[in-house]
């Protein structure tokens, strides 16, 4: 028993519709500042909730137990994972939801292709396949992005011989069948569509599984980017212009966010999806096996160093987020800013497994968003820096980027820490980063290594510097 | 609706889509992505409208898994922007109390 008091595709679902894309506009809007943007999600919920509204006031809205159903059973799993969900944890969240949202789509696809079997016109048609295709590529990339990520399958590069032809048919074959099914669209074959749902949910595997731990950000970014495409080619096939829009937006967003991500590591994005950079040597040893001399000092060298110090510029990387460091480092600043050390963290682009990783565990960690810099804000006030503190980052901090042409991270722009007059680096070993090549920083002069869990490290020198 | 009123939808959307997420601070990317995954649940709506239509047990099933695929984007997608928005926007305490993670 359908409710049916607007009419689908009516002049009154269309103006509310057209009500909820303008809040998703204006949350993300409020979104640009840290002291509106909790308020700008506020407002994006609440666009949301009219748009759900409006559509299960549609004609033709029936089966209330299904949609009880799964309203249930998918709010129960999103609420439960959303607050238990640690913030060093967000990257593999983020893929899921990229996941189930690509899901989603490829789903809607296949239905309304069910519904079109006695024939389907073109402009309904070729967006339910653009649907399928990116819905299905971004499920399957994304549940593999989420399994590297949450350590289930290994994060190393995984690929096989002769993987690139192999990717170059599968996009042959998607793209013929996708031209049959059109070409037939009087009568499509829904075992046709099948089997490109299923060819491009190979493809989405293989994309994804020769992509290493480091270029996560890119992935991550991309597939966002592609489930906003694949939601509003469903709101072409549906007519629905809220789907249409948000959809956009999201692409638009991922777009960015994969160009950011590109610009920051100096790679183009073929590049990062089709060559498993650092693939190799990227094991343990690196290249060069030679012991190149570095100073190695403790906790108590370097509280001291930092007690001493008018500035200091924390440095976090990935392998603060894996030791779950970021209260430890929080509390050396507070112990620091009680001496009246400035102290400021600088976070390059790619630090972490997703955009904004870092600024989010630090934000956990009660940093105020004011202290954290971005590269080109702390890159000119290095020189004036008296300690520059690099916590589990590695490739993004190495000087080589910058000094060696030949180096495979030359150009990639690097938060330059090797200008502040002193540098402690905490890290486990001198093993090199994702990059696979030596750290020339780790050698320097007047460089400091602190070999140590980083979480156990920092709360060393926290408490040290609270005993000086 | 018109293909090609749908078309210049889309396209003025992605400009303003360009326009207003490139004024996003890198420092709330991570929340960003969060929120765009939450607003990307619209599709629940296609999910909605093909149960609606569903004529057999697999479409009852695509349409329901659909749903609540679509369900887990906006409830945790919004729930956990506003987790971590909220550690943006809070002030910072006196003395953080190590947030009850001392352990391991």
């Amino acid at each position: 028993m359908p409710l049916a008091l607007l009419a689908r595709g009516g002049d009154a679902s269309t103006a509310l519709y057209i009500v909820a894309f303008s809040l998703f506009i204006i949350g993300i809007k409020q979104g640009t500042h840290p002291t509106t943007a909790k308020r700008g999600n506020l407002v994006a919920a609440v666009g949301m909730a009219v748009a759900v509204v409006t559509t299960l006031l549609l004609d033709g809205i029936g089966n209330w137990g299904l949609i009880v159903l799964g309203l249930a059973i998918g709010g129960g799993i999103g609420a439960y994972a959303s607050i238990r969900v640690q913030m060093t944890e967000m990257p593999q969240m983020v893929a899921l939801y990229n996941g189930v949202g690509g899901g989603a789509v490829a789903l809607i696809a296949w239905s309304e292709l069910r519904h079109g079997l006695n024939g389907m016109e073109l402009e309904v048609l070729i967006p339910v396949l653009l649907a399928g295709v990116i819905g299905s590529v971004s499920f399957w990339g994304s549940n593999i992005a989420f399994a590297k990520l949450q350590d289930l399958i290994p994060t190393r590069p995984i690929s096989a011989p002769g993987q690139q032809v192999i990717n170059a048919v599968l996009v042959i074959a998607i793209v013929v069948i996708c031209v049959v099914l059109a070409v037939d669209h009087e009568s499509p074959s829904q075992g046709l569509f099948i089997l490109l749902l299923v060819l491009a949910a190979i493809l989405g595997n293989l994309v994804v599984l020769p992509i290493g731990g480091a270029d996560m950000p890119v992935v991550i970014s991309l597939l966002n980017a592609f489930t906003g495409l694949s939601a509003a080619a469903a709101g072409f096939a549906l007519d629905n212009v809220a789907l249409i829009v948000a959809g956009t937006l999201v692409g638009s967003s991922g777009t960015i966010l994969t160009m950011e991500m590109a610009t920051a590591m100096n790679r183009s994005i073929g590049n990062i999806l089709f060559s498993g950079f650092g693939g190799a040597p990227a094991g343990g040893g690196g290249g060069s096996t030679e012991e190149r001399p570095h100073v190695s000092i403790g906790a108590q060298d370097a509280a001291i160093k930092l007690a001493y110090a008018d500035t200091v510029v924390i440095v976090p990387g990935y392998g603060l987020a894996v030791a779950q460091a970021q209260h430890a480092i929080k509390e050396v600043a507070d112990e620091l800013e009680k001496r009246g050390v400035t102290v400021n963290y600088a976070i390059h682009p790619v630090a972490g497994r997703m955009p904004g990783h870092m600024n989010v565990l630090l934000a956990e960690a009660d940093v105020p968003y004011e202290n954290l810099k971005e590269m080109e804000e702390i890159n000119p006030e290095m020189s004036r820096t008296d300690v520059a503190v690099v916590v589990g980052a590695n490739d993004v901090t190495n000087p080589a980027a910058k000094n060696d042409p030949d180096s495979p991270i030359a150009g990639m722009p690097i938060i330059e820490v090797n200008e502040a007059q002193q540098v402690i680096v905490i890290k486990r070993s001198l093993s090199p980063g994702f990059a696979g090549i030596d750290n020339d920083l780790f050698y320097e002069p007047n460089t400091s290594m602190l070999f140590a869990d980083a979480k156990a490290a920092a709360a060393e020198i926290a408490a040290e510097i609270g005993n000086l | 609706m018109d293909l090609f009123a749908e078309i210049t939808i889309f396209v003025l959307a992605i400009f303003v889509g360009f326009e207003v997420i490139s004024k996003v601070p890198t420092t709330l990317h991570t929340p960003l992505m969060s929120q765009t995954n939450a607003i990307h649940g619209i599709v629940m709506l296609g999910g909605l409208i093909v149960v609606g239509e569903a004529n057999d047990g697999i479409e009852y099933l695509i349409g329901t898994i659909a749903i609540a695929f679509g369900a887990i984007n906006i409830v945790g997608g919004f729930l956990v922007t506003d987790r971590m928005l909220g550690m943006f926007s809070r002030k910072p305490k006196p003395k953080a109390e190590s947030d009850g993670k001392g352990g391991s």
